[in-house]
């Protein structure tokens, strides 16, 4: 490709995202909100999260990995923990973190 | 009592350690973007025109194997569905604001700030400048993303993956969705989006991601309509209203 059309690509890959970004804000904004629409947006944030949290901590490689041996999973579930009895997103981290580490010290063992 | 300013500081807090998180791919992307042939001012401008990581990843793939123009933007599109999900989950919340903050938030409604965002929308205590937080999220993430893909792209900057900070992305979402894990329609959501997630990891174009929100999202809403019924027959009985 040469350089002005790589550039136009790059224009047009950018508003197509903004246009998905900003599209349903503005359009449910003039034809308002359906009361099944807004009951079914309440389930965004804990679908799309596990559905990006469960393939980090039970894939490895993109094959099932469900075994003492996955790090990430036991790490995962330690922070789970964590997350669980503080409410706290940072110390969540920390654990998870420091689990992941410490674990993978282990291993190398 | 908060203010915009302590709303925006605590975005910016609150996004710090899932944007450090995301430093690696900002290196990775910068790197792998030079190495597919594409001028470095390209490369920069393109996480500020596009400021998308998996599209940008993808993108500058397809670029390098020759692909068409329209084909690189349909992709684009697909590999973004997702976003038309937290555009529609925010709208609510900033209905009443301006024109000007719509388009700005709008510009910054990625997965990362996302998340950290509608939690504090969801948050008990109304505060009406909750749409600071959102743009502290934003800005944190927007910078380190920006300065992480310029320093792979200028530096050839790269992180030891043995340091695993990739890792953060997926704590700081356990952080979020546990405590919103309020009853059986949202634990079932979470759980079946998740194991969809898992089952369609290897569908291309990030699909897999996208049918299991819409699964999660159905699951809930079949649990929940499930329950309401339940719980409808005992107020008919003792002849109350119907709250809803």
């Amino acid at each position: 490709m040469s350089e002005p059309i790589l550039w136009l690509t790059v224009v047009a890959m950018g508003a197509v995202t903004y246009a998905i970004r900003l599209g349903p804000i503005l359009l449910l904004e003039r034809l308002g909100m359906p009361s099944l629409l807004r009951r079914a947006l309440t389930y965004v944030p804990p679908a799309v999260l596990s559905a990006i949290i469960f393939p980090e901590l039970f894939l490895s490689n993109g094959a099932l990995a469900v075994s003492p041996g996955n790090t990430r999973l036991v790490a995962g579930i330690v922070a789970a923990i964590v997350a669980w009895r503080t409410r706290n997103v940072l110390l969540t981290i920390a654990a998870g973190m420091a689990a992941l580490w410490l674990l993978q010290i282990v291993i190398a063992f | 009592m908060s203010t915009p300013r302590s709303e925006f500081l605590s975005g910016l807090q609150a996004e710090l350690a899932i944007a450090l998180g995301g430093i690696p791919f900002g290196l990775i992307y910068g790197v792998l973007a030079i190495d597919a042939g594409l001028p470095p001012a390209l490369a920069l401008a393109m996480s500020s025109i596009v400021f998308a990581g998996s599209a940008q990843f993808i993108g500058t793939q397809l670029i390098a194997g020759g692909a068409l123009g329209v084909v690189i933007v349909a992709t684009t599109f697909v590999v973004n569905l997702r976003h038309l999900l937290y555009s529609a989950s925010v709208a609510p919340h900033i209905q009443r604001l301006s024109a000007r903050w719509k388009w700005l938030l709008a510009y910054l409604l990625t997965d990362e700030a996302y998340a950290v965002t509608i939690t504090r929308y969801d948050r008990p205590g109304e505060s009406e400048h909750r749409h600071w937080f959102f743009f502290g999220a934003g800005v944190m993430l927007w910078t380190t993303w920006q300065a992480s893909t310029a320093a792979g792209i200028f530096l050839g900057a790269k992180v030891d993956p043995s340091w695993s900070l990739d890792f953060t992305l997926a704590l700081t979402f356990i952080g979020l969705v546990i405590p919103a894990l309020k009853d059986r329609p949202s634990v079932a959501s979470a759980a079946s989006a998740g194991l969809v997630a898992v089952a369609a990891f290897n569908l291309p174009y990030k699909l897999g991601l996208m049918l299991a929100a819409l699964t999660g999202i159905a699951v809930g809403l079949w649990h929940e309509t499930r329950q309401s019924g339940a719980l409808r027959l005992r107020p008919s009985r003792l002849g109350e209203h119907d709250p809803d």
